[in-house]
């Protein structure tokens, strides 16, 4: 039997009435390679975040290699060889790779930088990673700042690494990177723990799979033993079915075409160059693209909100006219007087989608609050709604009138979406409609999409799941670097090609 | 490696509340209110010799122990109740205006203009008048900032701050200009036989006229925050730009708006400050309650009961302490550090209404 790297017991943990963490007692294994697997909610980011020195337990006990430990800080934890790369990266944007790798650490003597980019190097050569110590965070993609965070908590000797949803941002190449990087750790010796919501990649990198549901341990597998079914059962507690439908609409009007249209950001920089395509009622167009290459400001172009270059044009169509109505240059309001549904989930659900300080009835208004007699608001029907979206959707929420920020991510997702549908819309955008959701939450939203497409809604969904956008969309619209860069058809389109269509631009520019 | 010793468990540690059951939270409230006053009590004793319950009783006569002296209260008090209500939709919007000072000067000014200029109108065409200008002169010296903010993103904080120098130089300018008798420096109390402009008495006060404006504006703002679509609009304006955006909502002209409305009640306190209370200008005619009834409108959440309770709250220790500065011979800074406490223990306990304390070992137990 492998010596306990990590052993938790009885850990609790709450914050207010929720119980984050729920009596749990579990090992980690020397030098093994542990997926935490678990839904959103689950309390994987704060178990993990009290072996960090992030949070302290309420009860409860934690033994690194065999002796009881005190985590209070985090510079405890490095004490402890433990280091944690976080979700969101905790890097100086104006200091360079070597100088975010000594942050915190006080060093004896004098600063040498040459010594400090060598050991950088060091670690490079040996775990196959591939960073410049010069190079400032501001110029780095997301897979080199993740790279660098893993730089950073080696540096600092952590034989224990914790990864939380470390492929959340990355495309498949830099996935398959990022793996080989984890298995030649592994093979020095060290022991990592990785946080992951994707089933595919757990079965491909990890050794044993550990499982927590809704705070509570579960248990702990062989990963050669698990197959993705068996872990969805133990994740959700019950069968679920994993598969999407992609039903056919003969009948597909044109809603939207949109041409030329480029856009600048407010910092000046180019994120929309040259976009043409055309959406249709009764399919869903899938935009997909590593995050930040356009997906944003096409979808607010879309909906008013984002100033365009001359010479864009979109033109909607509505399903009982034969002319078209140009939405560029128009407000949102302007273009809900026209008679346009456009119905938008954005990808900021409480910054934009929601208010997050009012309820749920009073967010049902937001965009018809006009319609309220004289200068009043109407708030019976926005309550109706909200009471029928809350039983419709199973929202969990103590009252129509608690603040939605309060509300479970899933649950502020239920009432925006709910929202949009019930306007009825001819064109529905949606904005990575299913982060941070559950896997019932997930597939309630994507019957929710098919739903609207039958209804010969033109559905526009921006996602970043490459296996459920060529399980659900008609059509997938590739962004790279604000540019089209392919239009596959989603039922014969292979992953590969996707996930080299979403870095072609980067390669050439790199070629060039 | 850190070992786990006995006690090694961080002392004090903070977790976030749900929410608080708002009897818990008037429980908090209160409770500070006590321990400030205990506090507050030992530290006079300590100090000074004085027997506590004498000094609070005191204080408590200094604010409500004539009938004059309730008057010379409630009136503080409908002042600042005045001019939180106006910043209320302004901070509501998260636009910082803390240029109320300004905007009650500058409706002062007005007022005092309309008494000394227009007397010979008839009286209630006057009082019109004078209510209107001071409301317009209000709203433009808000305008600005607004404006600017809208077009140009302009920093709002700074902007109406220093609007505030600018209004005081003008009264003072104002002051010079309309000096009675020569050489005092004062403008003295204006139309002081005649008595054009001031405030009809009503129930034997010429206070009443204001308590009854100040209650009016209380329950309008009341509905206008909660019930109108403008209302709506403030909140989600300030809850997130974008969002109001998202909604088809114009962000400039809210914003342009609200600061007219936040304005013109700030220039109508000034009108009450003048015409009602002390029917003459200064430039302490504001005295500072521009930057108290921020204080006043974020403690009570914008609401417009609350904001009465605690400018009440305000004027008493104001009053109160003034009378043991003069009847217990200690000097006006000691009355100063007792409104000092007393605010201070108020919004430290904001902090626990948010946050709960675990002590060591205490885990757990307690309430969750």
């Amino acid at each position: 039997m492998t010596e306990a790297a990590i052993s938790l017991k009885h850990v609790t943990k709450s914050f207010g009435s929720v119980i984050a963490n729920d009596d749990v007692t579990m090992e980690v294994r020397s030098g093994e390679i542990l997926a935490l697997l678990g839904e959103n909610g689950s309390g994987k980011t704060t178990l993990m975040n009290m072996l960090a020195g992030i949070y302290y337990p309420d009860h409860g006990s934690i033994s690194v290699n065999g002796k009881e430990v005190n985590i209070r800080d985090p510079r405890d934890a490095f004490a402890c060889g433990i280091g944690m790369v976080h979700q969101h990266f905790k890097l100086v944007d104006v200091f360079s790779a070597a100088e975010n790798v000594i942050i915190g650490i006080n060093g004896k003597g004098r600063l040498s930088h040459r010594q400090i980019a060598d050991a950088i190097r060091k670690i490079c050569d040996k775990y196959g990673f591939d960073i410049d110590p010069d190079k400032k965070v501001y110029d780095m993609s997301v897979s080199e700042k993740q790279t660098l965070e893993i730089v950073k908590v080696l540096y600092r000797g952590a034989d224990i690494l914790i990864l939380d949803e470390p492929t959340a941002v990355l495309t498949p190449q830099e996935t398959e990177k990022l793996f080989s990087v984890i298995r030649n750790m592994k093979k020095d010796g060290k022991t990592v723990i990785i946080i992951t919501h994707k089933l595919h990649e757990v079965l491909a990198i990890s050794d044993r799979v550990a499982i927590l549901r809704r705070g509570v341990y579960i248990d702990t597998v062989e990963t050669k033993d698990a197959t993705e079914q068996s872990l969805t059962e133990m994740m959700v507690g019950e069968k679920i079915e994993l598969n999407i439908d992609r039903p056919l609409v003969e009948e597909r009007p044109l809603r939207l075409r949109i041409e030329h249209l480029s856009c600048f950001n407010e910092e000046g920089i180019q994120k929309l160059d040259d976009v043409s395509f055309e959406a249709y009622g009764g399919e869903i167009l899938g935009i997909a693209g590593v995050s930040g290459n356009g997906q944003k400001e096409l979808l607010e172009a879309i909906a008013g909100l984002q100033v365009t270059m001359p010479g864009a044009s979109i033109v909607y169509n509505a399903p009982d006219t034969e002319e078209g109505a140009e939405l560029i240059g128009k407000t949102p309001r302007k273009i809900r007087e026209l008679g346009v549904h456009l119905s938008f989930v954005p990808e900021d659900r409480l910054g934009m989608g929601l208010v997050g300080d009012l309820g749920m009835s009073e967010n049902m208004m937001l965009k018809d609050y006009t319609r309220g007699r004289g200068i009043f608001t109407d708030k019976k029907k926005p309550k109706e709604l909200a009471e029928r979206i809350r039983k419709d959707l199973n929202v969990v929420t103590p009252g129509i009138g608690t603040p939605v920020r309060r509300l479970s991510g899933g649950n502020v997702q239920k009432v925006l979406v709910g929202r949009e549908i019930a306007a009825a819309p001819t064109v529905l955008m949606t904005a990575y409609a299913v982060r941070g959701l559950d896997i019932n939450t997930s597939y309630t939203i994507y019957q929710l999409l098919n739903e609207q497409k039958e209804a010969g809604v033109a559905v526009i969904y921006v996602g970043e799941d490459l296996d459920v956008l060529l399980e659900l969309c008609d059509r997938i619209l590739v962004l790279c670097g604000g540019r089209v860069s392919g239009i596959l058809d989603g039922r014969t389109a292979k992953k590969e090609e996707v996930g080299r269509l979403m870095t072609q631009m980067r390669k050439e520019a790199a070629d060039a | 490696m850190p070992e786990k010793k006995k006690n090694g468990e961080p002392l004090i540690r903070l977790a976030k509340r749900d929410s608080l059951a708002p009897a818990a939270r008037i429980g908090i409230r209160l409770g500070s209110l006590l321990i400030a006053l205990l506090f507050c009590g030992i530290l006079i004793f300590a100090i000074t010799g004085l027997n506590p319950v004498v000094v609070y009783r005191t204080m408590f006569e200094g604010a409500f122990g004539t009938k004059t002296r309730i008057w010379s209260t409630v009136k503080e008090m409908m002042m600042l109740a005045c001019i939180a209500i106006g910043l209320a939709p302004a901070f509501k919007m998260r636009f910082w205006n803390i240029g109320a000072e300004g905007q009650v000067l500058i409706g002062g000014i007005v007022t005092a203009a309309c008494m000394l200029y227009l007397k010979t109108l008839p009286s209630p065409l006057l009082l019109a008048l004078m209510f209107a200008g001071s409301a317009v002169a209000g709203a433009l010296w808000a305008l600005l900032p607004a404006v600017f903010k809208a077009k140009w993103n302009t920093n709002e904080t700074l902007f109406t701050l220093m609007m505030n120098y600018v209004a005081i130089q003008l009264t003072s300018f104002f002051v010079a200009k309309w000096e009675n008798p020569f050489g005092s420096n004062t403008v003295g109390i204006i139309n002081q036989n005649g008595m054009q402009g001031w405030f009809p008495a009503l129930f034997g006060t010429r206070y009443f006229i204001s308590v009854i404006l100040v209650l009016l504006f209380a329950v309008l703002m009341f509905v206008y925050l909660k019930y109108t679509k403008h209302g709506y609009e403030i909140a989600v304006v300030g809850a997130s730009e974008n969002t109001a955006r998202y909604a088809g909502i114009n962000v400039g002209w809210v914003m342009i708006r609200t600061m007219l409305l936040s304005g013109a009640i700030c220039g109508l306190a000034g009108f009450m400050a003048v015409a009602g209370a002390s029917h003459t200008i200064s430039v302490s005619t504001a005295g500072g309650r521009g930057f108290t009834a921020i204080i006043v409108a974020w403690l009570a959440r914008f609401d417009s009961a609350t904001m009465l309770l605690i400018s009440l709250l305000l004027a008493f220790l104001q009053s109160g302490a003034g009378e043991i500065a003069s009847k217990c011979k200690l000097n006006d800074y000691a009355s100063q550090m007792i409104i000092g406490i007393i605010l201070f223990f108020i919004l430290g306990s904001e902090f626990f209404i948010n946050y709960r304390c675990i002590f060591r070992g205490k885990a757990g137990k307690g309430e969750a």
